[in-house]
């Protein structure tokens, strides 16, 4: 990473160091502002090809440059942000030559499909055609996003509770480990879709037999790293609390079930994954609703570029919500910073 | 019972099946009594059954044969009123220094009443600003000392300390042992000791228990009779020092058949 950005952290720690370190600050300051440029530059270059090249393909061009513009205005919006705090810079920096090459991928790709038809159409449309879908399909794309959003939450959330109370359950009463601790391993390798026909009988509405399935996906490593994590408490732990004077309730939810926190955040993550998974399949096969459902029924009619449309938002969406699962991680386990990588 | 007596340790035995299917009398026919408000250590070469006894007192362990009381009542299962304090690494990782000091309180449910407590006993082991640390953020001298005010906040008839002291460098120990004595002081709690090290012992306690291995058995118990507060540079000190580690060295010095190469 930059050098002379660890320079100026060194001698920051060193008042002594006055005049070296302003100077350092200047000059860290100026190749800050160079590379916050040029990791706009990449995107400058796509609207300019994106601007100045005349189409071959007749699409509208709109949203794209929007878009583009949007992103240099976020970008830039961020490099400012970022320019008062030492640790945000870094990370802005760390982060400058992937967006340049995004923006230089774009401009590549736009140039190859639009502006000259090289890429065969139907099956890969420019990014103007992909993009212009969130205008023309707005309405619908939102409402079905709304609705994978919703089985997601309904879905997911259930899924997570069930998850950590019965991995208690089985955690920490010897009977339900006996009984019920088989039964989880026998069911949960099973993927969850291969319910669907199952659901879909039982269930009075293809919604609700999403979140059924999403819930059993999502129950499965979540009980499972719960069960475990509890029972890897180590014995000193409860040792303590019982000289403490802890009854059987305390030695549960605030020895075991505390100490369980890192692996019920493992099956968390591991849940997400195949979450989305089952939001998507079941979708394309039985939900009158979603994004999943929208790509199947642009595939119908093959408008490929919406099949794109909706893969892009799938992106963003999935990522945001991973990103908030992290955080709420990141928060619960401020205690374990410095104890593990 | 003498009403001076805290705990009785009436012909206690307690025998280990190790994997091996040999047994291990790690502690064979001992009686013992603690008087109340006593600074007792107990000291031994490793395998005498120190931590065995000093596990049975707390009733995380039950004896084979006879009877530990406290009070005349019969210890069955661990309880606040025999406070714990382990070698290391027994703080709660996903609680701060002052909730880690406040489960005393929360484990038995008094945490209201007591709230005020925890602040008192933060001061008084002299971690003030550290309250919002987590265990790894904190020194192992630290820690050890979060360890003894988590026990002390529940007020417990005796405190019992596994080699509190053990892992830690020499600065921090004496520190610590100071510490202890000023605990000790403050808030009159019978203390029993376990340690291997016999300046530690002569330096802190009123009486020393003598153990030796295979069985586990107490060999001596002395009074240590200097004044305090104690110096550790005095003859008198030298002389008792002197005195336990010849004890010590003849109790080791007895054939023991695991040592054989
Ligand atoms: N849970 C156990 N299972 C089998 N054997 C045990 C167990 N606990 C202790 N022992 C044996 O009992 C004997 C006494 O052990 P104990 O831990 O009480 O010794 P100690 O005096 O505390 O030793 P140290 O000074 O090394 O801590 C040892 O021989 C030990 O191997
Ligand atoms: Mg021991």
């Amino acid at each position: 990473m930059s050098q002379s950005f660890s320079a100026v952290k060194n001698s920051g720690a060193a008042p002594a160091a006055g005049r070296g370190r302003l100077l350092e600050r200047k000059r860290s300051g100026g190749r800050y502002m160079g590379m916050a440029l040029l990791s706009l530059v990449g995107f400058a270059a796509a609207e300019a090809v994106s601007l100045a090249v005349p189409d071959a393909q007749g699409v509208d061009d709109t949203v794209y440059r929007f878009l583009l513009a949007g992103l240099i205005l976020l970008y830039a919006g961020i490099a400012v942000f970022s320019w008062f705090d030492e640790k945000r810079r870094a990370r802005f920096l760390s982060r400058v030559s992937f967006r340049f090459a995004m923006g230089l991928l774009l401009a590549v790709w736009d140039l190859l499909s639009t502006k000259t038809g090289i890429l065969p159409l139907p099956f890969f449309p420019g990014p103007s055609q992909v993009t212009a879908v969130f205008q023309d399909d707005f309405a619908f794309l939102l409402s079905n996003t709304f609705y994978s959003l919703r089985l997601f939450f309904f879905g997911f959330f259930s899924g997570v509770v069930l998850g950590v109370g019965t991995g208690i359950l089985i955690g920490w009463f010897a009977k339900v480990n006996y009984w019920v601790f088989p039964a989880l391993k026998l069911t949960g390798v099973i993927p969850a879709v291969a319910w669907m026909p199952f659901a879909l009988t039982v269930f009075p509405t293809s919604f609700l037999a999403g979140v059924f399935l999403i819930a059993i996906c999502a129950w499965f490593p979540v009980a499972f790293m719960t069960a475990q994590g509890m029972a890897s408490t180590h014995k000193v732990y409860f040792e303590v609390a019982k000289t403490l004077g802890a009854k059987q309730s305390y030695l549960l939810f605030h020895v075991a079930l505390p100490n369980a926190v890192p692996q019920i955040f493992t099956g968390i993550s591991t849940a997400d994954g195949l979450a989305f998974t089952t939001l998507v399949v079941s979708e394309m096969m039985g939900a009158k609703g979603g994004l999943g459902y929208y790509i199947n029924w642009a595939k119908a009619w093959s408008s490929y570029y919406k099949v794109y449309a909706a893969i892009i938002i799938m992106a963003v969406l999935f990522s945001l919500i991973m990103k908030a699962i992290t955080l709420i991680q990141k928060r619960l386990l401020v205690w374990q910073r410095g104890i593990v990588k | 019972m003498s009403s001076e007596n805290l705990i009785e340790i009436s012909s206690v035995s307690r025998t280990y099946v190790r994997t091996d299917e040999n047994e291990v009398e790690a502690l064979k026919n001992i009686s013992l009594s603690v008087r109340k408000g006593e600074f007792l250590s107990i000291i031994g070469p490793s395998g005498c059954g120190k931590t065995t006894l000093l596990r049975l007192i707390a009733g995380l362990d039950r004896p084979e044969a006879g009877k530990i009381t406290l009070e005349g009542r019969e210890i069955t299962a661990p309880g606040p009123q025999r406070g714990y304090v382990f070698q290391q690494g027994s703080l709660f990782p996903w609680l701060t220094v002052e909730k880690n000091i406040a489960s005393g309180l929360k484990a038995r449910g008094v945490y209201q009443e007591h709230k005020g407590d925890v602040a008192r006993f933060i001061d008084l082991i002299g971690l003030n600003g550290f309250e919002k640390s987590y265990p790894h953020q904190i020194s192992g001298g630290m820690a050890q000392r979060v360890a003894i005010a988590r026990a002390l906040i529940n007020r417990p008839a005796a405190l019992l300390l596994d080699e509190p002291m053990g892992a830690l460098d020499a600065f921090t120990r004496a520190d610590l042992q100071d510490k202890l004595l000023e605990l000790w002081e403050k808030n009159g709690t019978t203390m029993i000791l376990v340690t291997h090290d016999v300046d530690e012992a002569v330096y802190l306690s009123d009486r020393i228990v003598i153990m030796t291995p295979r069985p586990g058995q107490i060999s001596e118990i002395l009074d240590v009779g200097l004044s305090r507060p104690r110096n550790r540079g005095t003859e008198e000190f030298m002389a008792l020092r002197g005195k336990i580690l010849q004890k010590l060295h003849l109790a080791s010095s007895v054939p023991q058949p695991e040592y054989v190469i």
